[in-house]
């Protein structure tokens, strides 16, 4: 074991310590590191942002092939018009920006959600019972599954009677589905903070961790 | 003031103190925990292992540093497996430009590690602006897509590049993910066009993303940092995902533990 | 009125029409709207990001001039910024430059040790507030402590009943995660899948239109 000689592992330590000050009570360096992340974040995205897009997707095939890309000048203005939404009086010019892209959004999402979100899923729902392990111990239980959870988000009949029985159902699948989300999110909390353990003892204090 | 009672009361320190020494002690004394592997993370495995050399896979890094101690292992995991099979990869941040940052020093240093040669065998496009439109675009022309790379050279200049027109010439693509982003590429690339995808995604979103993979849109998935552990045992290079499992194993029981007093506290206080 | 309030909403009927019937259409003149559309968005996308950094330094800089509370943290926000634009500008963007290091061991570091905290609070949430009040919330509890144990090796070793052939930790939650939570996520997932489309018709139909602003 020993401790990182270079100045930029030292600086992330001195950071992590910094953030980790805020379990104790909120603090000027807790403060500092939150600043300091914003603003470094910000600038690292704006110079991506030019090199990567304006210069990359917008120049680069403008000037090397203008004769088949000139007409990107309109979307190009169209985008510019969106900055009109911090001058009250002239705001309603980013609308024709906004209206272009989001209504081709949704014009795009419509027919792939309905394959993919809808169809493509119940598909997958209609599954074959038989009397095998998995017949009954998977296909069964996933088509009840499916059925009883779905009836229980309807809620324009009221759930008494046979209706309320299967809502019922869904009710023990769904607190079954919220219990493994629940435990998968303890798991990703703690991973991220082993992430920050195993960068101070592997690269800070040098220890072999693998 | 009885002992459940003050049980109940327990100063939040004390839990932070505790679960601090659950993932801080496992790293001093090992116990040397065997990690099983799931179906799900072994098809992503089987899928690569049988790419020749002349494949591609695409990884798009659609990641925040917010998750970067569960989603680089994911990637240097699946990396590490490409370049030792000599299969090409073309990696990118399609959703995140914070995860510029995150991709491109990792990429660097295995390619370093496995002698690889920049242009050739693999090659990083950082990110441009588009989202679903940039998936989108791929499939129908993905030199225009992309245009240059991360350092600007246009991809027909590289032979990696030059020879990708759309999906049909690349095998697999991978979205490491602390978001729906996955699902984008499902929309979009797998409804559209027909592209395997697998998902490399954080554990708070791995138990919501098993309808995708009964359903077959995704290939396989690589859940949380035991996804990462995973694979890496698959690859026979444990690393850092292998590294946390035992602190993560520790950290669970005592979360646990916490649960099961919180509750008996409860119902003892419940009944007087 | 009408170029100000319903022009917008034509170009977006117009717009989400074209481009969900397209999908049907392989044909080279629908192919040709589509591409050329996709490049106009994306270029539409680059140039609207302007208002984003603008009111990043709007928001900042207006705390500095006013001299609110912690303006002085403001002031340093501003100069990371411009700081890494500089950076940026004078040593390029590649592995081991400044640019890069600056991110990684600050921006990213912070980052991640921020998200980290919820570590402790999720520790402390469980201890105070996870609570078997019914049957259905045993459930709940059973099938996370289930998943807790079978989603980490040491989950193997106190499943000790599995010597007399019953299943360990790790086969009970891929089971649970398989098919008791891959019905339940699959029924929500539905939800949100009809849920989506039906916010696209209204988009697209114009019922919709917060978009637009309050002017």
């Amino acid at each position: 074991m020993h401790i990182s000689t270079n100045p930029w592992v030292w600086i992330a330590f001195f950071f992590t310590l910094s953030v980790y000050t805020f379990l104790w009570k909120d603090n000027f360096l807790y403060k500092i590191a939150e600043h300091v992340t914003v603003g470094v974040g910000m600038g690292f995205w704006i110079v991506l942002w030019w090199d990567q897009t304006v210069v990359g997707q917008f120049w680069i095939p403008l000037s090397t092939n203008f004769g088949t890309n000139f007409h990107l000048i309109v979307p190009a203005i169209m985008g510019l018009m969106m900055v009109t939404r911090i001058i009250p009086k002239y705001a309603w010019m980013s609308r024709y920006a906004l209206g272009f892209t989001i209504g081709a959004g949704a014009g795009f999402a419509l027919p792939r959600v309905i394959q993919g979100g809808i169809l493509q899923q119940l598909y997958a729902t209609l599954l074959p019972i038989d009397f095998s392990s998995t017949g009954l111990g998977y296909n069964l239980i996933i088509i009840i599954g499916v059925l009883s959870s779905l009836i229980y988000f309807f809620f324009s009949k009221e759930h008494k009677g046979v209706f309320g029985g299967i809502a019922n159902i869904g009710i023990w699948f769904l607190m079954v589905g919220f219990g493994a989300t629940f435990g998968y999110t303890v798991m990703a909390r703690l991973s991220l903070f082993i992430g920050r353990v195993l960068f101070v003892l592997g690269d800070f204090f040098g220890m072999q961790l693998f | 003031m009885n002992f459940w009672k003050k049980l109940e009361q327990l100063d939040r320190r004390i839990i932070y103190v505790i679960i601090t020494l659950a993932v801080i002690l496992p790293f001093f004394f090992r116990l040397g925990l065997p990690i099983s592997i799931s179906p799900e993370v072994k098809s992503i495995y089987d899928y690569i292992e049988n790419l020749s050399p002349t494949d591609v896979v695409f990884i798009s890094g659609d990641y925040d540093p917010q998750v970067d101690a569960e989603l680089t292992p994911m990637l240097e995991a699946l990396v590490r497996h490409c370049f030792k099979k000599n299969v090409k990869v073309i990696a990118a941040n399609v959703y995140n430009p914070q995860g510029v940052g995150l991709v491109e020093p990792r990429l660097k240093k295995l390619a370093r590690e496995y002698k690889k040669v920049y242009g050739v065998d693999y090659v990083f496009l950082g990110w441009k602006y588009g989202g679903t439109l940039l998936i989108m675009r791929m499939g129908e022309d993905f030199q225009g897509a992309w245009e240059v790379d991360y350092y600007n050279t246009r991809l027909e200049d590289l032979p990696l590049t030059s020879r990708i027109q759309d999906y049909d010439d690349i095998a697999l693509v991978v979205s490491l993910t602390g978001s729906g982003a996955y699902i984008s590429w499902i929309y979009y690339a797998y409804v559209q066009y027909g592209q395997k995808l697998a998902a490399g995604i954080t554990a708070v979103m791995a138990a919501d993303s098993y309808p995708y993979l009964q359903a077959g849109q995704i290939i396989g998935l690589l859940g949380g940092l035991r996804g990462a552990a995973e694979y890496e045992q698959l690859i026979g290079h444990p690393s850092l995902g292998s590294a946390g499992m035992e602190a993560q194993s520790w950290a669970h029981i005592a979360i646990i533990v916490f649960i099961i007093l919180g509750n008996i506290g409860y119902f003892k206080i419940k009944k007087k | 009125m009408f170029w100000k309030k319903q022009f917008p909403l034509v170009i977006v009927f117009v717009m989400g029409v074209v481009m969900a019937v397209q999908y049907f259409i392989p044909h080279s003149a629908s192919e040709f709207v589509y591409d050329n559309y996709l490049k106009w968005g994306i270029t539409i996308g680059i140039f609207g990001h302007i208002l984003g950094y603008f009111s990043f330094f709007r928001v900042h800089v207006m705390k500095v001039k006013k001299k609110t509370p912690n303006w002085g943290y403001s002031l340093l926000a501003i100069f990371c910024a411009i700081g890494m634009i500089i950076v940026a500008a004078l040593d390029g963007r590649g592995t081991g430059g400044y640019y890069m290091n600056i991110y990684l061991y600050t921006s990213a570091a912070i980052n991640a040790t921020v998200f980290s905290l919820l570590a402790f609070y999720i520790s402390s949430a469980a201890y105070r507030a996870f609570r078997a009040r019914s049957v259905q919330a045993v459930a709940l509890l059973l099938a996370a402590i289930i998943v807790m144990l079978g989603r980490v090796p040491i989950g193997n070793y106190v499943s000790v009943w599995t010597a007399i052939g019953l299943p360990s930790t790790y086969d009970i939650s891929q089971w649970i995660l398989n098919v008791p939570n891959m019905a339940a996520k699959r029924a929500i997932a539905l939800g949100v899948g009809l849920g989506s489309l039906l916010m696209t018709l209204k988009l697209i139909l114009g019922i919709e239109r917060t978009y637009l602003g309050n002017q």
